[in-house]
């Protein structure tokens, strides 16, 4: 028998690969293009509000390098993390089990669509009377904020699971918990993540507000801190502080879903493709 | 099992020729706000172990709708499926089921080595074991050369080779294939009714095979159940005497294919118009006094 050939395996477009130069320049261009406007825009300025960015630079290590690295970001990092787990830990447990029953969605989505409405930083005051100023009060604030997103696309994967799939895993038997994990947690996986990457940036922004309300150390605390005493100059280094650790947040969350995404890129590009 | 003197099959199949499949009085009503739709009227049929039975039939006569009561995907309004002697209320052990949606049936974030081998694992296959199991079912399906690929990487009628190696792996005592080579082009479409039928024989599966296509369920079949128009019921039973060596130029080309298929081809048309058995004369209200 004539075996359909595998001309189209390996031949799945992969993006144009240039050289590493190019993509240093890609990447790195317009940063560098924006901080040198900024650079050159400021260099004269008398604003105390608006101080040079050299006068920022040179204030950058003074004010982070000294303790405060470990004494202000690491808590407000630590804080987000925990936030962050706990949101995906029982968004996606809480997602994928209204997403498997019709029957707890209907009951569940009103009061979801009414809780997901309510804006997060307006819980802090409310839970600052119930857990104090503390540590708990930011992480709950973080993870009740970072909890939608996730939990709501969490559902929408989990209803949008191929129907084909699932008859096949019913077919051939699969226990359970090889559902959950092959079938469900695996098909709703686009969806998951990019709960995840928009619950991330709202934890950043519940991360500082947490910590502008009341607190005792963290970053959101030190740029108000700066802020109220006038060291304008070491304000805009938190300020730059804090886009440095959205940053290198945004790029490991990258590095962890490339590979569990892998092939759903490919699936999509050989759709497009037109296999 | 209850017949079995041939010696035990590896696999643990009934031997050839008893019992496998006893569909009896088989009613599925849809229930919906708009009222009661009757999909499937009543069909009582059997299907011997190691028999290849086409199903075929007009669009629309309820031919998924059997698969899926069947297979225990969707449970009987009235009526039997009994299974090697168990009545079917869910997907049985021992089964298996080719879908028509190829791309949809396999798993997009495994590769092909890794959705054959899911069910095995599930099963309990110990893994030196299983590892053989799997690559002997790809290389069954001429796909030796590409295990480690994604589904999405391979054109269609390969997916559904892979879906078939997976049937095939899971070493089942009967076959459910639900138009499967609906969706891909006829030449792919003439290898993989060889391939079914190369398999068929070399592994002694039983073999359901629901098809719209008449030439394909004569080609492939020794008995093809016509099946009428919604309500379904049985229009026929018809056997196919064709040698059990076929191949595509001088089967196709045979005078009892083409009698055959001119019969069939006939029935499908009687039922397109709306004929059922119940207005051959003296027969009159047998199936409409069911409820």
């Amino acid at each position: 028998m004539t075996s359909t050939s595998a001309t189209s395996v390996g031949a799945v477009r992969r993006p144009r690969r240039g050289s590493l130069l190019r993509r240093v320049v890609m990447i790195l261009g317009l940063p560098v293009v924006l901080v040198t406007i900024w650079w050159f825009a400021s260099a004269d300025s008398q604003s105390f509000f608006a101080p040079p960015l050299r006068t920022i630079v040179e204030a950058f290590p003074a004010t982070w390098f000294e303790g405060r690295l470990t004494s202000d970001v690491l808590p407000s990092v630590l804080r987000l993390l925990a936030g962050y787990v706990a949101a995906l830990v029982v968004g996606i447990a809480l997602g994928v089990a209204i997403g498997l029953s019709p029957r707890l969605r209907a009951v569940c989505e009103p009061p979801l669509e009414f809780f997901r409405a309510i804006p997060p930083p307006v819980m802090i005051p409310i839970l600052m009377l119930f857990l104090g100023i503390g540590t708990s009060m930011k992480v709950v604030v973080i993870a009740t904020g970072c909890l939608w997103p996730i939990l709501l696309n969490t559902i929408e994967g989990v209803r949008g699971l191929d129907e084909i799939l699932r008859d096949t895993s019913a077919i051939y038997r699969l226990r359970r918990r090889t559902v959950l994990r092959s079938l469900v947690l695996r098909g709703a996986s686009p969806q998951i993540v990019t709960g995840a990457r928009q619950a991330l940036s709202v934890g950043i922004i519940l991360m500082v507000i947490s910590e502008m309300f009341a607190a005792n150390n963290g970053l959101g605390f030190t740029i108000v801190q700066f802020q109220r005493s006038f060291a304008l100059p070491q304000m805009w280094t938190g300020i730059v502080l804090l886009g440095v650790v959205g940053v290198v947040l945004s790029v490991v969350f990258r590095a962890v879903e490339r590979p569990v995404l892998a092939w759903y890129h490919g699936l999509r590009q050989s759709q497009r493709g037109g296999t | 099992m209850t017949t079995g003197t041939a010696p035990a099959d590896p696999a643990g199949r009934p031997a050839p020729g008893a019992q496998m499949l006893q569909v009896a009085g088989l009613n599925k009503t849809y229930r919906s706000a708009q009222g009661e739709t009757e999909a499937i009227r009543d069909l009582t049929f059997d299907v011997r172990a190691g028999e290849m039975v086409c199903v075929v039939g007009p669009s629309g006569a309820g031919k998924t709708t059997l698969l899926r009561c069947l297979s225990g995907l969707l449970p009987p309004t009235a009526g039997t499926v009994t299974l090697e002697g168990d009545r079917v209320t869910g997907p049985p052990k021992g089964m298996a089921m080719v879908f028509q949606e190829y791309a949809r049936s396999l798993f997009p974030w495994m590769t092909v080595a890794q959705n054959v081998e899911l069910p095995l694992k599930e099963k309990g296959v110990p893994k030196a074991e299983r590892r053989s199991k799997v690559r002997t079912a790809i290389e069954a399906v001429g796909l030796g050369d590409v295990p480690d690929s994604y589904p999405w990487q391979l054109s269609g009628g390969m997916q559904q080779r892979v879906a078939i190696a997976r049937a095939v792996a899971y070493e089942p005592h009967i076959l459910l294939m639900d138009e499967p080579f609906a969706a891909v082009d006829a030449q792919t479409r003439a290898d993989l009714e060889d391939l079914v039928r190369d398999l068929w024989k070399r592994l002694g599966l039983t073999l359901a095979f629901v098809t719209h296509d008449i030439d394909e369920a004569v080609y492939l079949g020794q008995r093809i159940l016509v099946l009428s128009a919604r309500p379904t019921v049985i229009l026929e039973d018809v056997t196919i005497d064709l040698p059990a060596e076929r191949d595509q130029l001088t089967t196709r080309s045979d005078s009892t294919f083409a009698a055959h298929r001119a019969h069939i081809y006939d029935l499908v048309q009687q039922a397109k118009r709306g004929y059922r058995p119940e207005d051959r004369v003296g027969d009159v209200d047998h199936g409409k006094a069911r409820p």
